[in-house]
């Protein structure tokens, strides 16, 4: 039988899994630990992070001020105990970071560099220039080549979550290069997935980026949290979705509507650029409502001008931006504003997860950006997604480790069935199926689009509902898909096929949590509940899958010591 | 012009049907002049033919999944735009110099065993303890390995070495840029550890010094460069002292 066993295994490649398969390695070294990804863990969506990330690195800055602008930003869905131990371990991931070699900007001085960043009261985001992202997965990539006991299975797609006696015992994986099917049982499983702007149109997330393993964990009885919180990032190059950072206007550059007017000042006017993305995405869609965005061959925009800034700064703080400017849109940043428009960017919700990644099925933890331990609530601030990735993913890969380093062991009787069903399913569903003449590629775009439309910037009861019909005819038109390619061998039409099906469950998890939530915090904006209503929803949702429409219930949020209050800028 | 079209040559190869690749032409709507090569095979791929298969992802040069040989020219295809190939058909094939795996998707396993054998981590004599904060490091020690670590593992260099067309051993551009951007940061002690590999008969001595490395590279890194520095640092070992930091 095709089966590998291991004791922690890791779905996934990017920063929070590989930080958790580093954490494993090194608080138990008897460890075998394995790490499947789709992709080579280089390409992983990480790569694309630019701003950089928030750590308290002085002593002018405090534990307390990172972990109020988190929680405030948040619109007070955190759990705080989650924000009050994120913020401390932060800055430690940020040194483990720098003596693994990524190379930090710095100071004069040579010590760490920081810059400010949207809802931070103080300069406090550690940055490799605007690559961060693109160094951090390089540099924990690399580092993790040095442990032998780790064992990557790289483009093997990870299709279904084994569970025996409600405990999670690995994953069925299909190996892209030759269509096998092969089980990875091990003692403990870490998802560590990413997010699913896939399932946007317009969406700054690469094409990998389909929700796997939030379907994997729904699919297999563990809910989904607050996945009504879906954050637009103010800035996205118009046509391809490319993000432009934040650390942009971190920098000092300015967002001007079609009169050349710093238009925030009506609605963030203490921090005006700095103001956090949520509100800012608002606000330009306010602007463009009220016919002062520009008007281009791809719809509506805004400048982002840094041209006040000079040569030197951008070259040494901005450079990819440049670079982006001259590649994608034929501008030089230096001399011309830079067109942008909101863009679906970041998913807050996600797998179920305590502060140590444990989700409600025991052997199975969720890190990064497809687990939801509670610290993003509501909107997540820039520059917080990185140090989450190192933080929790080093959790979940110590909690995951310990379980494991007690945990019985894995049979092979009940996996060998598991596995032959899967691989048989998969094959009666799209290999060998006949019938059918829908094309994967036409609804995926109707499902872009239906999301744009229903669940952008500001959402109705009327839009949502219509979205929620969308979605099941879009679901029944998938069960009449056909495959064009029959191929074993890296057969991208089939793993296209997984991606769907798990991006419309996901997308239905979306649509009911934002109809039920009638209210509006953070980047959930409901244009017919326009205010907050903590009374009601100072709640996280929680969608659990049924045979029908997801079943919703919900939990209090956690709070230490910060009572909510009105959130203003 | 609404029904602007432009003709894509894509090649296709399955290893169970095909005993060799051979090129498909697609003509598709070219309604936008931003788009590039991988909107074209995008737009094949859900509208045309789901059977082509090519790897991609972010499309904003940096993942670097998507380099193919366009118009036998090593590019990624996120910002190979149509506009510089169109009115004439714009041919798409898979990298020069790796195996290929089905149509345009090569196998990259060599290099990532490569990559492994410059052990590309910090070596210390001692590491410093999380509690002592982080190694002082100047902006100005940064520029010394800056563009060593732009290398976002596209593999175009090696597609345009002529040199590891011919004999696979060969380190290669990527990989040597990439032992010379841990040996040149001053936090960095694995000069000695990582100098058998890149001294290696296969290692920089095998470079010609084409150059190509370099021209095709499109993140600015200058693997070349990085070789040539390589061959006067395991000459020059056995001359000068070089310090404390190997």
């Amino acid at each position: 039988m095709d089966q590998e066993s291991y004791d922690v295994l890791i779905v996934g490649g990017g920063l929070a899994g590989i930080r958790a398969a580093i954490a494993a390695a090194e608080m138990n070294p008897r460890l075998k630990i394995g790490m499947v990804s789709k992709v080579y863990p280089m390409r992983s969506h990480t790569v694309s992070a630019e701003g950089g990330a928030a750590a308290v690195m002085s002593a002018e800055d405090s534990y307390h001020t990172h972990a109020f602008d988190t929680i405030k930003g948040s619109d007070y869905l955190a759990d705080q105990d989650v924000v009050e131990a994120f913020v401390r371990e932060s800055p430690v991931e940020i040194v483990q970071m720098e003596h693994w070699g990524c190379p930090w900007s710095r100071n004069p001085d040579g010590t760490i560099a920081v810059r400010p960043f949207g809802g931070m009261t103080t300069w406090r985001t550690v940055f490799a220039a605007d690559k961060s992202g693109f160094h951090m997965l390089h540099t924990v990539f690399q580092t993790s080549l040095k442990y032998d006991q780790i064992h990557r299975h790289d483009e093997a797609f990870v299709t279904k979550l084994l569970v025996e006696d409600s405990r999670c015992v690995g994953v069925v994986a299909m190996d892209m290069r030759s269509g096998r099917f092969i089980a990875l049982t091990a003692k403990s499983v870490i998802l560590a997935t990413g997010g699913f702007g896939r399932i946007y149109a317009f969406t700054t997330n690469g094409n990998i980026c389909t929700g796997d393993g939030m379907a994997l964990a729904y699919r297999a009885g563990v809910p989904l949290k607050d996945m009504e919180m879906v954050q637009f990032h103010p800035t996205g190059l118009p046509f391809t979705g490319i993000l432009i950072t934040e650390a942009v206007r971190g920098e000092g550059g300015y967002l001007l509507n079609k009169d050349g007017e710093r238009f925030l000042k009506r609605y963030v006017p203490n921090k005006m650029e700095l103001g956090p993305r949520d509100i800012i995405s608002r606000a330009m869609i306010t602007e463009f409502d009220a016919g002062r965005g520009f008007e281009g061959p791809h719809g509506l925009y805004m400048h982002l001008d840094v041209r006040h800034l000079g040569e030197a700064v951008i070259d040494r703080k901005l450079p990819f931006m440049r670079e982006l400017g001259r590649e994608f849109v034929g501008i030089d940043i230096v001399k011309d504003p830079i067109p942008v428009r909101p863009v679906m960017h970041y998913m807050m919700g996600g797998v179920d997860a305590d502060i140590s990644g444990l989700t409600p099925m025991i052997g199975l933890y969720a890190a990064g950006e497809c687990a939801n331990v509670g610290l993003n609530g509501a909107n997540r601030l820039g520059s917080n997604s990185l140090p989450e990735c190192l933080v929790f993913g080093a959790a979940a890969g110590r909690a995951a480790a310990d379980y494991a380093s007690s945990a019985k062991a894995v049979g092979s009787n009940p996996v060998d069935a598991m596995l032959k069903a899967e691989a048989k399913r998969v094959d009666e569903t799209y290999l060998s199926k006949r019938d059918g003449d829908e094309r994967i590629g036409e609804i995926r775009e109707d499902m872009q689009l239906s999301m744009d439309e229903g669940a952008g910037v500001f959402r109705t009861r009327e839009g949502l509902l219509e979205l929620t019909k969308r979605l099941d005819s879009f679901r029944e038109r998938f069960e009449k898909v056909k495959l064009y390619d029959s191929s074993r061998t890296f057969n991208t039409e089939l793993t296209s096929a997984f991606e769907l099906d798990f991006m419309l469950d996901c997308a239905v998890t979306v649509a009911h949590s934002a109809l039920a939530r009638e209210e509006s915090r953070g980047a959930h904006a409901r244009r017919d509940f326009p205010d907050r209503n903590d009374e009601k929803f100072l709640k996280h949702t929680l969608a659990h899958a049924t045979d029908g429409a997801p079943r919703l219930d919900y939990r209090d949020v956690r709070i230490t010591s910060f009572q909510p209050q009105a959130r203003s800028y | 012009m609404p029904d602007k079209k432009i003709t894509v040559r894509a090649t296709r190869f399955d290893p169970d049907k095909d005993e060799k690749p051979r090129l498909q032409s697609y003509e598709i709507p070219f309604p936008d002049e931003s788009m590039v090569v991988l909107d074209a095979l995008n737009y094949i791929k859900s509208h045309v033919d789901g059977s082509l298969s090519y790897r991609w992802s972010c499309r904003m040069g940096i993942c670097g999944s998507c380099g193919m040989m366009v118009d036998g020219v090593p590019k990624l295809t996120c910002n190979a735009f149509l506009r510089d190939y169109w009115p004439k058909a714009v041919t798409v094939e898979p990298l020069n110099n790796f195996p290929i795996i089905r149509d345009l998707v090569t196998d990259l396993d060599d290099f990532m065993h490569k990559l492994k054998s410059i052990k590309p981590w910090i070596i210390r004599k001692q590491e410093l303890p999380l509690g002592a904060g982080e190694h002082r490091q100047t902006n100005e020690q940064i520029d010394d390995f800056r563009q060593f670590s732009q290398c976002i593992n596209c593999m175009l260099c090696y597609a345009a070495c002529p040199v590891y067309g011919l004999d696979d051993k060969f380190l290669g551009p990527a990989a040597t840029a990439l032992a010379r951007r841990y040996n040149l940061d001053s936090r960095d002690q694995g000069l000695k550890q990582r100098l058998p590999m890149v001294a290696d008969p296969d290692g920089v001595w095998e470079c010609s010094f084409v150059g190509e490395c370099s021209v095709v590279c499109p993140k600015g890194v200058d693997p070349a460069k990085a070789i040539q520095q390589t061959k006067l640092d395991t000459t020059m070992r056995f001359v000068l002292p070089y310090g404390n930091r190997e």
